[in-house]
């Protein structure tokens, strides 16, 4: 059997494909995870729709609201980008955090998104950053928000004829102060055992405000409502870093896999959070 | 102009910064088909069926299985247990159950998705653990594939007279080569009938024996040549065999060239690994740290064959007392079978697990006794003629004091180790760790009076003169090191030295490429046979060029006189072979005299002498994570003599950056007797920002029986960066953990309330 | 079998090529191009030693397939960075450092190196490190590597190239 590759010249023909046999055939953009897959044999191929040709969902664009990235835009152009280093640099440590070089100048920002995986790095800066991802299909297109992006376990709130082509985050707040960490098992080529997106507002050692994202905790990224309820309008002291520690250890749900165990993402969890909680007040 | 001592370029390395090197994937042969496996998917059981889909055309490919093996169904190795292809008991997963050949990779594979293997189940022995206590019995009466016994002095009196007993437990897992180029064979029948085999292998001889046995055919009528190879590590010792089987029998069947490349996970779960291994020692030791009494068992688990293990268990057993003085010893080591499949060569051999364990144990002492990790080594550490824990006295070429103070005060230990302390900060806790080992150069025992290795010079039509020797480059630097020692025992330029290719038609057999050998044992042996081939060429030079044969010697690239230049070697050469045809000299290692050991008592001198290193480890723990990182190891290593140092050096650099992989990441999770880890993405192996800045320092104590005062190099690199990462975390965190790899989980599990 | 042409500008040669759209980038250079330099670890994007460049940027070629390739793509692969008689200041520089030990990762590395230097001509040790983070080895422990590349960004000069030695 013909494996049927498709490459649409343009969106409608892209659509039009994703719509006429919903689900069939992958979206292909960079390759990074999808060939990963299909060569080690976790999903079956027949065709794929090579999404390249979409010049409309490259680029990074700037705007008075924010920064508006394609989908197709690749994890090195990202963090190479001056504004998205300067406001966003939880976001630039993340595209720089996945795989390698190599990797990251043929993965996506979309891929890594749309592949859903818990673990997936740019997902808890997104979620953390209530970022809002556009869904086009033939009908017309959507905005939907970071916090019903994410919906299980590798699945996303898109059906099968959407097709994601941009994701827009908001202009931080000059003021705001945001983080990525990591655990990995070695410092490069690491799939995240733990991650965490946090970026918050701290005044005279107090918590303004602050928003935690966790990534490999969960079937999904989460967001930590109990400790950033527990961190807001708080000074941090060595006692209160330690509560919000134990606090984020009872709000993630990890599992033992193949990278690590149940217990020690928990206790990683809390540690990476208190660790920004340290550097953001000096406290090294 | 020596050579030897100096950094001349590798051999090779040209072609291989052009991308021209070439190895067994980029080989391809007129008609050459692919091979595939279809491999066992239980641990331990019995073939009932092995169907084959109607939905695949098998007229596309062809198929071979037990009955297809013209000669005997085994892998010749210690024992003639393994077999090449399950005809019937299955003792672990990916085991070949049948074999098949077609024009392309792709429907290979193809074919494989469409074999069904049926099984009935036994329950299978998995772990150390579970074989030692038999319940199940999977080899013999007790699981046990060897076991030895070594006692010296009067352990009982030694611990009576002890002011402290210190006791320790360590466990060690599997750990797997990856070299970067998975295994690889192409087996072709040539039109003479000979069969000619080249693959990425470590030792041609071991291939061309296992293969007679397996087609029935003579050795001279196998040919068996190395490509270059991409890493080996120990890991294409044995296992190559395996797969020159596979390509051998589907050739003869299918009447083509056949290769077989294995893909990486399929590399990762059925090639040979480092034996997971058990240590506990109990030592006896005064106020003032002086060791006086040893207890130590040293268990194994060797897999389901009994391939290597006998001699793993006995190096590693060895080498489980450390570098150290100790007038009484009783140890008992076992390896043990289980449902998995069979562990073998990795670098070190055993003597990793034989060091980790008493490193660690080491610091503990010093801990117990309230002395510095530094000053117990200095204490107890082996000096020249000291006796080991075998009885060997060492006579000369005895490193540890050298290595020990080398770094000691090159990483300013004591000092450094203070200022650590103090530097605590909040969440970051740094810390410096030491470890001393050494490393048996050459067989054990009688190992190379048995097996005699040999090597050779031969005359070529350029005018060169070629190096003949079985054993292989596999990036250690082997076919750059013994031209080297080749062109100074002539007295001849480098370049008018080359090396032939390991190919079993061309060259004699050395024996394998292992237990640091090559460089001592070929070494000796080419010196053996220039002083031959000069004697040789010398006495045709004086007839035929009438000149006085007590005059004659060769400078550069010359055949001198007294200080006339008569001729270029490569004249000489030349001459020689147009009047007398051809002239090659062989000739055998033989082991310095005075070497005596009982195998049934393991005392005695284990190994012709010793290699010595020392580690330092500084480390840096993330107390909000465990994440441990290396950020610098000192080595000082004294090998006798170092041909090529910077040859030396990148060895001394691999070996360390592998055990540092060892120590802290490289995590092999089976579960129900089939690997989990079994992708590059799963199994961690250390990148350039894991590995750590090093200070390499070499030191040369020459020994008398070395080419030029040569020891062996390759394995000790890797003996003593796990004990040091673990000493340093210790000293950092106060955890000690005694189980590899150290993982931030285990750290953490160590230390949670 | 449906295949597909594509015009490419492979080590600076014009070349058609013509093969199915689902074949790996790899295969491509390996089997039909017989640029056997480009070496297959792991074919999972873990290794880099299928490294090569695409369009100036170091990328995985197990991880590309042709259907992805674009009318006028630039492809350099090792071959491509000396010549026959010479060798790139690079490549001298891991010859005469020990960068190569027994060289299965030599063109991955090399690629990965020469992309850094196009860049940044003039990286910290730390910078190299993390531009071949995506290139495992398993003999040199990366110490020589790295010094190969220092010494390679501190020798050369855009577009000098000596005679190969050795």
């Amino acid at each position: 059997m013909t494996f049927a590759y498709n490459r649409p010249p343009n969106i409608p023909e892209a659509l039009a494909l994703m719509t006429a046999s919903p689900g069939t055939f992958p979206v292909l953009a960079g390759g990074t995870d999808l060939i990963v897959q299909w060569r080690s044999g976790i999903i079956k191929l027949d065709g794929v729709i090579d999404i390249s040709e979409l010049a409309q969902l490259r680029g990074i664009s700037v705007t008075d609201e924010g920064v508006e990235i394609g989908a197709l835009a690749t994890h090195a152009e990202i963090a190479a980008n001056g504004v998205v280093a300067q406001r966003f640099p939880s976001l630039a440590t993340a595209c720089l955090s996945i795989g390698g070089p190599q990797i990251q100048n043929r993965g996506t920002i979309g891929g890594n998104v749309m592949n859903a995986s818990p673990a997936g790095d740019t997902l808890p800066v997104l979620l953390a950053h209530d970022a809002d991802f556009l869904a086009q299909d033939l009908t017309g297109e959507r905005w939907i928000p970071a916090r019903e992006f994410f919906v299980g376990y590798r699945k996303t709130a898109l059906k099968p004829q959407e097709l994601l082509t941009r994701i827009r985050i908001r202009m931080p707040d000059t003021k705001e102060r945001g983080s990525f960490l990591k655990v990995g098992a070695r410092r490069a080529q690491a799939i995240s055992k733990v991650s965490l997106c946090v970026r918050g507002r701290i005044r005279h050692g107090g918590v303004d405000w602050i928003k935690i994202a966790v990534g490999s905790v969960a079937p999904t990224p989460i967001r930590a409502p109990g400790t950033e309820a527990l961190l807001t309008g708080k000074v941090i002291t060595d006692s209160m870093i330690e509560l919000a520690r134990n606090s984020l250890a009872d709000e993630v749900f990890p599992i033992d896999d193949i990278r690590s165990t149940a217990d020690y993402r928990r206790f990683a969890a809390g540690g990476l959070l208190a660790r920004y909680l340290r550097e953001m007040t000096s406290r090294a | 102009m020596p050579t030897v001592g100096k950094s001349v370029t590798r051999r090779h390395a040209v072609e291989m910064a052009m991308g021209r090197a070439l190895y067994v994937d980029d080989l391809q042969m007129p008609g050459m088909w692919h091979g595939a496996v279809v491999r066992t998917s239980i641990p331990h059981g019995r073939v009932r069926r092995v169907e084959l889909s109607q939905s695949f055309d098998w007229n596309r490919v062809v198929l071979a299985d037990a009955r297809d093996i013209p000669g005997r169904n085994c892998v010749a190795m210690i024992e003639d247990d393994l077999p090449l292809i399950v005809h019937d008991v299955v003792k672990h997963v990916g085991e070949a159950v049948m074999l098949i050949a077609a024009p392309t990779r792709d429907l290979a594979l193809e074919a494989r998705r469409h074999v069904k293997v049926e099984y009935e189940e036994w329950e299978p022995v998995l772990t150390l653990e579970d074989s030692k206590a038999a319940r199940i019995k999977i080899r013999g009466e007790d699981n046990v594939v060897a076991r030895y016994e070594m006692h010296k002095g009067d352990a009982a009196k030694g611990f009576a007279s002890a002011d402290k007993v210190v006791e320790g437990t360590y466990t060690m897992g599997h750990q797997e080569h990856i070299y970067i180029e998975p295994q690889g064979m192409i087996a072709a029948l040539r039109d003479d009938g000979v069969f000619s085999v080249v693959g990425s292998l470590q030792c041609p001889y071991y291939v061309s024996k296992a293969l007679s046995i397996i087609m029935s055919m003579p050795e001279d009528r196998i040919s068996v040549r190395q490509a270059l190879i991409g890493g080996a590590f120990g890991g294409k010792e044995d296992y190559p065999s395996v797969i020159a089987g596979y390509c051998a029998v589907l050739a003869r069947k299918c009447q083509r060239p056949v290769k077989i490349v294995y893909d990486r996970d399929e590399d990762i779960e059925v090639s040979t690994k480092r034996h997971p291994a058990i240590v506990r020692h109990r030592t006896g030791v005064r106020k003032d740290g002086t060791l006086v009494a040893m207890d130590i068992d040293f268990e194994l688990d060797a897999g389901a064959y009994v391939t290597l293990s006998p001699v793993v268990l006995s190096r590693g057993f060895i080498h489980s007392a450390g570098p150290y003085r100790c007038d009484n010893v009783s140890a008992r080591c076992c390896a043990y079978a289980t449902n998995t499949a069979p562990n073998g060569a990795f670098r070190g051999f055993g003597a990793p697990q034989g060091l980790f364990p008493i490193e660690v144990h080491m610091d503990r002492i010093a801990e117990a006794v309230g002395i510095s990790p530094l000053e117990i080594r200095r204490r107890n550490l082996l000096r020249d003629g000291d006796a080991t824990v075998t009885g060997q006295v060492l006579r000369g070429s005895v490193g540890a004091s050298a290595v020990l103070e080398a770094v000691a005060k090159r990483s300013r230990f004591e000092k450094r180790r203070k200022e650590l302390a103090k530097s605590r900060r909040k969440n970051i806790c740094k810390g410096l760790g030491i470890s001393l080992f050494h490393h048996g150069s050459g067989f054990t025992g009688s190992g190379e009076a048995v097996l005699k290795g040999k090597a050779g010079l031969r005359l070529d039509a350029d005018g060169r003169i070629a190096v003949l020797t079985a054993c292989t480059e596999m990036g250690q630097g082997s076919h750059t090191v013994l031209p080297q020692i080749a062109a100074d025992h002539l007295g001849v330029d480098l370049s008018c030295v080359t090396i032939e290719t390991p190919d079993t038609a061309l060259v004699p057999n050395s024996g394998p490429t292992v237990a640091s050998r090559t460089t001592m044992v070929m070494g000796v042996v080419l010196g053996k046979c220039a002083s031959q081939l000069k004697e040789r060429l010398f006495a045709f030079a004086a007839k035929r060029f009438d000149a006085d044969a007590g005059r004659l010697s060769f400078k550069g690239e010359n055949l001198m006189s007294g200080k006339k230049t008569l001729m270029p070697v490569s004249g000489l050469v030349k001459a020689y072979l147009a009047e007398k045809g051809a002239l090659t000299i062989i000739d055998h290692y033989e082991l310095p005299p005075g070497i005596h050991w009982n195998d049934k008592t393991f005392n005695g001198d284990a190994y012709p002498v010793y290699a010595w290193g020392c580690n330092a480890a500084e480390v840096e723990v993330d107390l909000d994570t465990f994440e441990v990182h290396v950020s610098k190891i000192w080595t000082a290593s004294e090998m006798g003599r170092a041909v090529n140092p910077l040859l030396a050096e990148g060895q001394v650099e691999g070996g360390t950056v592998q055990a540092l992989g060892w120590a802290l990441m490289e995590r092999l999770v089976m579960k129900d007797g089939h690997v989990r880890s079994n992708r590059l993405q799963t199994y961690i192996i250390p990148t350039a920002l894991d590995a750590p800045e090093m200070e390499t320092i070499l030191l040369e104590l020459p020994f008398e029986y070395g080419p030029m005062g040569a020891k062996g190099l390759g394995e000790l690199p890797m003996d003593g960066g796990a004990p040091a990462i673990a000493n340093a975390i210790a000293h950092a965190t106060g955890i000690r953990i005694c189980d590899l790899p150290i993982t931030p989980e285990r750290l953490y599990e160590a230390c949670k309330p | 079998m449906q295949t597909v042409i594509k015009r490419l500008k492979i080590n600076d040669v014009e070349r058609e090529i013509d093969a199915t759209p689902e074949m790996r980038l790899l295969d491509l250079l390996r089997s039909q191009l017989k640029l056997t330099g480009t070496k297959e670890g792991c074919g999972e994007g873990e290794c880099g030693a299928c490294s090569m460049l695409l369009n100036g940027e170091v990328i995985d070629s197990c991880l590309m397939l042709v259907g992805q390739l674009k009318d006028g793509d630039e492809i350099l692969t090792v071959e491509g960075l000396g010549d026959v008689d010479h060798l790139s200041p690079l490549q001298e520089c891991f010859v005469h450092e020990g960068g190569a030990q027994c060289g299965i990762c030599t063109p991955g590395m090399l690629m990965a190196a020469h992309a850094l230097l196009r860049k940044n001509p003039r990286p910290t040790r730390e910078e190299i490190a993390t531009a071949i983070s995506g290139n495992l080895c398993r003999c040199t422990g990366y110490v020589k590597i790295i010094d190969a590349i220092e010494k390679a960004s501190q020798a050369s000069k855009a577009g000098k190239v000596r005679k190969g030695k050795g």
